[in-house]
């Protein structure tokens, strides 16, 4: 059993086709790439599988279990986690508090009340940040991080409470070169315990860290296959060499 | 590596200096002036009575920062809860001769936060997630229909209300409007307000904390936002429910305003005149805005026209200090808070 299976999805807005009948399998333990052009439907897909929109037509399902038309929470309770494309660190709250929330987040809510955890989930909270270089900065405010610390820390916070997919939209967005590279290596070693779907504009980024590669032009999939198979494809190298 | 990476792998972790801590002051400062109240005001019995009503309607105010300040939650609604109660401890009073404060403070609690609960449960936890436009306006109208409702309800005294309400009692004592009547509800404040401090200082704060700034990243990490909010907004209800209770029992009289939209708006504006997410600031909120309606209505030169001299304090707060008075001396980092075991060393 695949860990997603994404059949025949499709997302309009109006007249217009985002996703036309996308399928999409990804395998445990595998780093799986969405590359395309602008407008192809990279961020539509992610986002109908965070549940972030639904889908108009098709069927969705992590684990065996249909997610198509469920809510956030409920994804997210399955191991399903999302670093949005946007940073959406928590400005207000301490990096120390961002990763708490992030990891509380299977208590109940009484438990949550008596603060039952805190003391517990401490080790895990400076673990996932010095992980992801962060530990020295636990005290500051998240909304003092550089912008490559906070899209860090975003993936710090999503990676937390262990998740068995993480979706990644332009995690690499804004760093540069060197940052990018120290990304990629931060993420390898999730591999063993996480898979990953990941969209990136960066192509030698993704080459280097995924296993798989998934290419949509104009909401369909053009391409699918290891590295080295979308490398060859001709569909594939015309679009980047004639529109991109 | 650039300069960002270098600095975020190799900084050590910082030293923790200690600085100096507002709010636990200003609380503190606060309590102590109103344990010494009664002491300094024993000969000026007006200004009890003026001191009871801010330690009652400080609890309206909490209840709004909770579901505003805390949760992010517009409630135009509060004085709903607050007037229901009132009208429910008033006709228990009349018809059944109970005014027993062991039974009727807890009912008044019990008739705010169920009637919270309903409405959040029609504004708040439908299929798709409200906007705060419509839960404020949801509420403002659950108010407004409430007071429209009473006002031409024989049974509840109609436009008139009820008067004589019997008096709060325990056993055989009735607590009548004096020191015995503040310090009563300057305990009960107290012990609101501890409880509401743990609430919003706890992990559970966290999720608070984290909803109002970003709903949407909450529900990603496996939180039922709305649920949340539900329970916070119950919660407020309750406490505007004993808020109401205290304050019909205090005036002897409820009525339709004490329902309806009018009332709920002044606890969005003690609420935000004081400095919203932070409790205490509800508090100073309504001694300052209830103080200075006392005291310029009573100078002659001004007897006139004193509303507006409010009116045009409250816009130049509200306008110019969106934080509130405590947003002058309270860092965003204090109001917020840690909730971790290191942000709490």
């Amino acid at each position: 059993m695949s860990l997603l299976a994404v059949r025949g999805l499709a997302k309009t807005y109006g007249p217009l086709k985002a996703l036309d009948g996308v399928d999409l399998t990804v395998e445990a333990g595998t780093f799986h790439g969405l590359i395309g052009p602008n407008g192809s439907g990279k961020s539509t897909l992610l986002k109908a599988i965070a549940g972030a929109h639904f889908a108009t037509s098709g069927t969705i399902s992590f684990v065996g279990a249909d997610i198509t038309y469920a809510p956030p929470y409920q994804r997210s309770r399955l191991g399903l986690s999302l670093k949005f494309q946007i940073t959406a660190v928590l400005q207000e709250l301490s990096v120390y508090d961002n990763v708490l929330l992030a990891l509380q987040s299977g208590e109940s809510n009484w438990a949550l009340l008596r603060n039952r955890s805190r003391a517990r989930l401490d080790d895990q909270v400076m673990q996932a940040l010095d992980s992801f270089r962060l530990g020295g900065r636990a005290s500051d405010l998240a909304g003092e991080l550089s912008h490559g610390e906070q899209q860090w820390l975003e993936i710090a916070m999503a990676l937390a409470p262990k998740p068995r997919l993480l979706l990644l939209d332009e995690p690499t967005g804004g760093m540069s070169p060197e940052e990018r590279r120290v990304t990629g290596e931060l993420l390898a070693p999730i591999k063993a315990t996480c898979a990953l779907v990941i969209v990136e504009h960066d192509l030698d980024f993704i080459k280097n860290i995924c296993d798989r590669l998934t290419v949509l032009d104009q909401g369909t999939v053009l391409g699918d296959g290891t590295v080295d198979e979308i490398e060859r494809d001709p569909r594939v190298q015309e679009i980047y060499t004639s529109r991109v | 590596m650039t300069q960002a990476a270098t600095t975020a792998a190799d900084l050590p972790a910082r030293p923790r200096t200690r600085t100096l801590r507002v709010l636990p002051a200003v609380e503190l400062i606060t309590l102590a002036a109103l344990v010494a109240a009664p002491f300094a005001l024993g000969d000026r019995p007006e200004l009890i009575t003026l001191l009871t009503n801010i330690l009652i309607l400080s609890l309206l105010a909490i209840s709004f920062d909770l579901c505003w300040g805390f949760s992010g939650i517009m409630s135009f609604g509060q004085a709903l809860f607050f007037g229901v109660s009132s009208y429910v401890i008033a006709l228990v009073g009349r018809d059944l001769d109970f005014s027993q404060l062991w039974g009727t403070l807890p009912l008044a609690m019990l008739v705010g936060g169920l009637l919270a609960a309903l409405l959040a449960a029609f504004l708040l936890l439908g299929r798709k997630t409200p906007t705060s436009i419509f839960v404020a306006f949801g509420t403002l109208t659950g108010a407004y229909a409430a007071e429209r409702l009473v006002s031409g309800w024989q049974y509840v005294g109609a436009g008139n209300g009820l008067s004589s309400i019997k008096q709060m009692a325990f056993g055989g004592y009735e607590f009548v409007e004096g020191v015995e009547f503040y310090s009563l509800a300057l305990g009960i404040l107290v012990v609101v307000y501890l409880a509401c401090r743990w609430l919003v200082r706890s992990q559970l704060g966290l999720v608070l904390a984290g909803m109002r700034q970003n709903e949407e990243r909450l529900a990603f990490f496996g939180y039922r936002v709305q649920v949340f909010k539900a329970l916070v907004f119950s919660l407020a209800g309750a406490v505007a429910g004993l808020s109401g209770a205290l304050y019909s029992y205090h005036q002897g009289f409820t009525g339709p305003s004490n329902l309806g939209p009018g009332l709920s708006t002044t606890a969005v504006i003690y609420c935000l005149f004081g400095g919203s997410g932070t409790l205490i600031g509800p508090v100073l909120g309504t001694a300052a805005i209830e103080g200075m309606s006392f005291f310029l209505s009573d100078v002659e030169a001004v007897r006139q026209f004193w509303p507006v001299i409010l009116g045009v304090v409250l816009l130049v707060v509200v306008m110019f200090q969106p934080t509130g008075l405590l947003g002058l001396v309270l860092s965003v980092r204090e109001r917020i808070g840690s909730f971790g075991v290191r942000g709490r060393e």
